[in-house]
């Protein structure tokens, strides 16, 4: 049985149409990119398998249970504004865990504050944080939650190209260390080709479904290999986009 | 030097209120150095101390009742569109009512007394402290809201673990204009409805043989507590975790 099954799935905002017919399954632990141009409806889509909206038709199930609310088991990152700037990173990174016992609490921040690359930050806050810093430790606030999926919106949009290079590799190694679902929503086609296992290739709106695509290339990835190129070229083409600026 | 500068305007009000009261030679203004005596009589007779509590004292319970009260009620009001439309419209016609006005029906309810001139700073800090409270609960970040959403947190934990810290910030401004009305009315009511405090002590002193000396001294006293509230009050807004709902930094 698949992790994320999204069937016959429309959305509808008053006159306008967004999502069309919908269908997408996703395995377990599969790091699927959700691409498309500005406006077809992506971050829609995520809100929607989130539990943070209702479709206006058909269904999106995790483990075979229709999603109607969000969900501690499945968490969204925002960008980095996402954190909360009253808490130190310590603070932040333990807030999904307020029903855990202080000992446990403990445990899991200083995990994840040292799986992402926070230690040594533990009482700065967010406003002390560089961009990437704060992003990194949004996704240690949902992986400190032990969550079964992530979905990411554009987490790296606000970064420099730099960090977002090198936070695509840590959430990489995250990924494989944790082994979590996770649905990711770019625009960023290179982005998609060195990140997923799939990439879910959407028209413009109302958003459908154009191709799925699979990326058969073993991490770490080589962005110059043949193979790279040639799935990427296959992306630019799909979405009509000559590759030449 | 440079120090200095914020008592440069001071210093030269006092030269020009002593070379006036010498040149017009006016008989029952009193010089800054009657003033600054008027003080130490006062103190020598053990009334300052114990005006300065009475006054304090009724601020503290108003002002803080107020807080308990006005803080809550905000944020229900705030978080619920229908009791907003409500209550909204109530809350701008009260508001603009001066906590003077209502000195009569205070004496009515509560007779002249502590209880009177507590029930008035309660009415002037109440306003402005759920108006903040109200306004500041629809400036929260939706994302922080729906993240609180999704690490499943009831209603109850999301309004004491996102909406209230993220609403300090405001809310200590709030808190600080609140108390700066709180110290102007309590001089007003002690005035009329008590018999001690820095109000009454003014009026005292005027009604019992002109000491216009005491009336400034007096004067004095209130603008002296009233900065040294509002310094105790900008304080909190260097605490670590509202730093972040000011200007940078
Ligand atoms: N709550 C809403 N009410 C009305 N229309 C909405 C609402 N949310 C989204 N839309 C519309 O749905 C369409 C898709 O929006 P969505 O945010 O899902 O796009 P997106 O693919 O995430 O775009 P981007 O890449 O720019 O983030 C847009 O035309 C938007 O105006
Ligand atoms: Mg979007």
């Amino acid at each position: 049985m698949s992790k994320v099954e999204i069937s016959n799935l429309s959305m509808r905002f008053g006159s306008t149409d967004v999502l069309r017919d919908i269908n997408l399954s996703v395995r377990e632990g599969e790091f699927v990119c959700i691409l498309g141009p500005s406006g077809c409806g992506k971050s829609t889509l995520l809100n929607i398998v989130g539990g943070f909206i209702q479709p206006s038709a058909g269904t999106a199930s995790i483990d075979g249970v229709p999603v109607t609310r969000p969900d501690p088991r499945r968490i969204f990152v925002f960008q980095e504004r996402g954190v909360f700037p009253w808490l130190t990173v310590d603070e932040n990174v333990a807030f999904g865990l307020f029903r855990l016992s202080e000992a446990e609490k403990r445990d899991r921040v200083t995990r994840y504050v040292q799986l992402v690359g926070l230690a040594g930050f533990e009482n700065a806050y967010p406003r002390e944080l560089s961009g990437g810093m704060k992003q990194r430790l949004e996704v240690a606030r949902a992986l400190a939650v032990n969550p079964d999926v992530l979905y990411l919106d554009e987490p790296f949009g606000a970064l420099d190209s730099i960090t977002r290079l090198q936070m695509r590799r840590e959430l990489l190694r995250i990924w494989q260390a944790e082994k979590k679902t996770i649905l990711f929503v770019t625009h960023d086609i290179e982005e998609s080709v060195q990140l997923a296992d799939r990439v879910v290739i959407m028209s413009a709106r109302p958003g459908r479904i154009r191709r799925i695509l699979d990326i058969d290339i073993a991490h770490p990835r080589d962005l110059s290999a043949p193979r790279y190129i040639q799935l990427r070229d296959i992306i630019f083409s799909e979405i009509g986009l000559a590759h030449q600026v | 030097m440079r120090r200095l500068t914020p008592f440069l305007g001071l210093f030269v009000f006092i030269a020009a209120w002593d070379l006036a009261v010498r040149l017009t030679g006016a008989p029952l203004v009193p010089s800054p150095w009657e003033a600054f005596r008027g003080i130490g009589e006062l103190t020598a007779r053990g009334l300052l101390v114990k005006y300065v509590v009475a006054s304090l004292f009724r601020v503290t319970w108003g002002y803080l009742l107020a807080l308990v009260f006005a803080v809550p009620f905000g944020i229900a009001v705030g978080m619920s569109p229908r009791a907003q439309a409500t209550i909204n419209p109530l809350l701008q016609v009260l508001r603009p009512i001066s906590p003077l006005a209502w000195i009569p029906i205070a004496i009515l309810w509560f007779g002249v007394g502590d209880f009177s001139a507590v029930f008035l700073i309660f009415l002037a800090s109440f306003f402005p402290l759920a108006v903040t409270a109200m306004h500041a609960v629809h400036d929260v970040d939706p994302v922080h809201l729906r993240a609180g959403e999704n690490f499943g947190m009831s209603r109850g934990e999301l309004i004491a673990h996102v909406v209230l810290p993220a609403i300090v910030p405001q809310l200590i401004v709030g808190m600080r204009i609140a108390l700066g009305i709180a110290w102007l009315v309590v001089v007003a009511a002690e005035m009329i409805a008590v018999s001690s405090g820095l109000g009454f002590l003014i009026v005292d002193a005027r009604n019992a043989g002109n000491r216009y000396d005491l009336v400034v001294a007096g004067m004095v006293m209130i603008g002296v507590i009233g900065i040294v509230l509002d310094l105790a009050m900008r304080r909190l807004e260097k605490l670590d975790f509202v730093r972040w709902g000011y200007v940078e930094g």
